[in-house]
């Protein structure tokens, strides 16, 4: 015989385990609709726009001029503060990681400061350096040196803003890693140079790859800063963002939207990359 | 031979190394035995040169060892946590300290090879050589590591708790291995241990240390039957240690006056005496002790036994044959076969 209270119990348990499930639909339920409305949507209408009027309308607002400078430019400054951040990045990683040395929190807390620092902040900073009116702004203008509304400004700025990647991919790492290994490389007879060639570097490659992505995607990205910096010279210091804000407000929605397309597929890429390098870097953490 | 002088090493406020003489003679096989912090991890990582004292001299062979790095000294190190390069293989890991000598002195990829398989020989392991470490077991890989330390073919091999991150069976396997490894190839070894047991039962010399001084060295029948300090006698082996009082060449614990001689002592005072070196009820010395409780299993009966001393009561635990029945509240004399006293 089943007393009352054990049906109750059992009532209560299929209530509670209803209740649960409905929790979780509604949860997931949310989050799909936001991502969305939020994701999705946006990232379709992107390419819906730039093929508006046909894929020949599309292919045509790539090849123009001014589209081609930007693309071009986009690429150079992507590659110069990548290249700068590579190094950077790397030193700063190592420096934390290997080392104990007072200073050592202000220094971390340093290289997350361009996250916290609004993008406009740090291109204006250099307008403050570079500038006409600027500390260094004389010197260089007598010196014949253009930085600001130039390649060296934009670069500058880009750097600035995407510094903190690499290092915030690597210094995690590092610390996990601990010294061991090179200190075992050390006892073998390897060099400095051996050492960080032949251990630490295939140790961290995959962090490496991770943090260039990432700082890549957000170089090429970059509006706020590079703004303040570029002066808007068209065919000549106009990233990518700057074209796709400048069509836009021109109302060349094709043209726009073909260049941001670009753009968007970049994140894309830059996605699928991100997913499996994380794959790559769960192996590489475990350690022996 | 090595020798180190006058070695003090400083972390801070704490001195991890307080004024540190040693020899190390060629072919022996030495255990640096301590708690941790006892500073004998520090005392192998300056040798080896992956820490630099702040005062004293090293010195290999007669040359001073603290002017070369690390690299330059031919010191093979095995760490307790193996530190293996995750990445390569491990044919790699072994061939890696041949790879990166100069050019000049290279041996070419055939004589690379050669003398790997001879490592992975010695080690037991060749079969193992395309595994990475991670595919490992813990004994595997500490097995490599040191067919990797002793590649290069160093002066000395220095290994620091090799055996601290194994489990217990494996750990008396790899130790008798070791043992007779070091038979085999009579490379002058230092390992350090905090396990008495191992120090004792592999290494030709043993040298207690306690915060960053050295208590004794000896050989582990010294250290283990003459123990020269109040610390090592409790460090090693199990003590029975009563508080006394030696005045004028006697002993008394609490007002009770002692049989026994206390030459060199005086003030109070510890008795030490093996558990196995103290009997019941054999032959008077004066030192009486209730029993408490007491256990049987196997051959013998182990008791506590409580000793007034002064105002305090100690309860020491013995062991004592089976035939020779202890009741619980009865009183018994107290004999120590042979002991040690030591000024507090």
């Amino acid at each position: 015989m089943i007393s009352e209270s054990a049906i109750a119990y059992q009532v209560g348990q299929a209530g509670a385990r209803s209740e649960r499930w409905l929790v979780r639909v509604v949860i997931i339920g949310l989050t799909m609709l936001f991502l969305t409305v939020f994701v999705v949507l946006p990232l379709i209408m992107v390419f819906a726009q730039a093929l508006a009027h046909g894929v020949a309308a599309y292919l045509a607002a790539l090849v123009e001029p001014e589209a081609l400078a930007a693309i071009k430019l986009t690429l150079a400054v992507a590659a110069i503060s990548v290249g700068l951040n590579l190094v950077f990045g790397l030193i700063a990683a190592w420096a934390v990681a290997k080392f104990e040395f007072p200073g050592k929190t202000l220094l971390i807390t340093l290289i997350d400061l361009p996250f916290s620092v609004s993008p406009v902040i740090s291109g204006l900073v250099f307008v403050l350096l570079f500038g006409a009116q600027g500390y260094f702004g004389a010197w260089l203008q007598s010196h014949d040196i253009q930085i600001l509304f130039a390649v060296p400004g934009i670069a500058l700025a880009t750097t600035f803003v995407t510094f903190p990647f690499v290092s915030r991919a690597l210094i995690p790492l590092m610390l996990e890693q601990g010294t061991l290994e090179e200190e075992a490389a050390l006892s073998l007879g390897a060099s400095g140079l051996q050492t960080f060639f032949r251990v630490t570097l295939p140790n961290i490659k995959w962090g490496v790859l991770y943090g260039v992505l990432l700082c890549n995607a957000r170089a090429m990205g970059e509006f706020g800063a590079v703004s303040v910096v570029s002066g808007h010279i068209r065919g000549e210091t106009n990233t990518m963002p700057l074209l796709v804000e400048i069509l836009y407000n021109e109302y060349q929605f094709v043209p726009a939207f073909a260049v941001a397309s670009l753009l968007a597929l970049l994140a894309l890429i830059t996605l699928i990359a991100k997913t499996i390098l994380e794959r790559h870097l769960d192996e590489g953490t475990t350690s022996p | 031979m090595i020798e180190l002088t006058n070695i003090t090493k400083r972390f801070g406020a704490f001195a991890a190394l307080d004024g540190v003489d040693l020899k190390i003679a060629d072919g022996e096989l030495l255990a640096l035995l301590g708690p941790s912090g006892s500073g004998k991890t520090t005392l192998l990582r300056i040798i080896a040169g992956l820490d630099w004292p702040d005062g004293g001299e090293v010195s290999f062979d007669g040359e001073n060892a603290l002017a070369r790095g690390a690299g330059e000294r031919q010191v093979g190190f095995v760490f307790q946590h193996y530190a293996l390069f995750r990445h390569m293989t491990v044919f790699e890991n072994v061939a890696f300290g041949l790879r990166v000598k100069p050019r000049a002195i290279r041996k070419d990829e055939a004589g690379i090879r050669a003398r790997v398989k001879e490592l992975l020989d010695l080690v037991q392991l060749d079969w193992l050589a395309d595994r990475y470490p991670s595919q490992l077991s813990g004994g595997q890989r500490q097995r490599i590591a040191l067919a990797r330390a002793l590649a290069t073919e160093p002066r000395i091999l220095l290994l620091d708790e090799p055996f601290g991150a194994l489990d217990a069976e494996v750990r008396k396997e790899l130790r008798r291995w070791l043992r007779s490894l070091h038979e085999e190839i009579n490379v002058t070894s230092v390992f350090v241990t905090h396990d008495q047991e191992e120090a004792l039962e592999v290494a030709n010399r043993v040298v207690v240390m306690d915060k960053g001084k050295i208590e004794q060295i000896g050989t582990p029948g010294d250290v283990y039957d003459y123990p020269a300090t109040a610390f090592v006698h409790g460090f090693i082996g199990e003590s029975v240690v009563l508080p006394v009082n030696v005045a004028e060449g006697r002993v008394w614990i609490g007002d009770q006056p002692l049989n026994i001689t206390a030459p060199n002592v005086g003030g109070p005072s510890k008795l030490y005496v093996r558990r196995h070196d103290m009997q019941v009820g054999f032959e008077s010395i004066g030192l009486r002790g209730a029993v408490r409780h007491v256990r049987s299993f196997g051959a013998i009966q182990r008791a506590d036994i409580a000793v007034c001393a002064g105002g305090s009561e100690t309860v020491i635990e013995i062991d004592t044959p089976r035939d020779h029945a202890l009741r619980t509240g009865e009183t018994v004399e107290l004999h120590p076969r042979r002991y040690r006293i030591f000024a507090d």
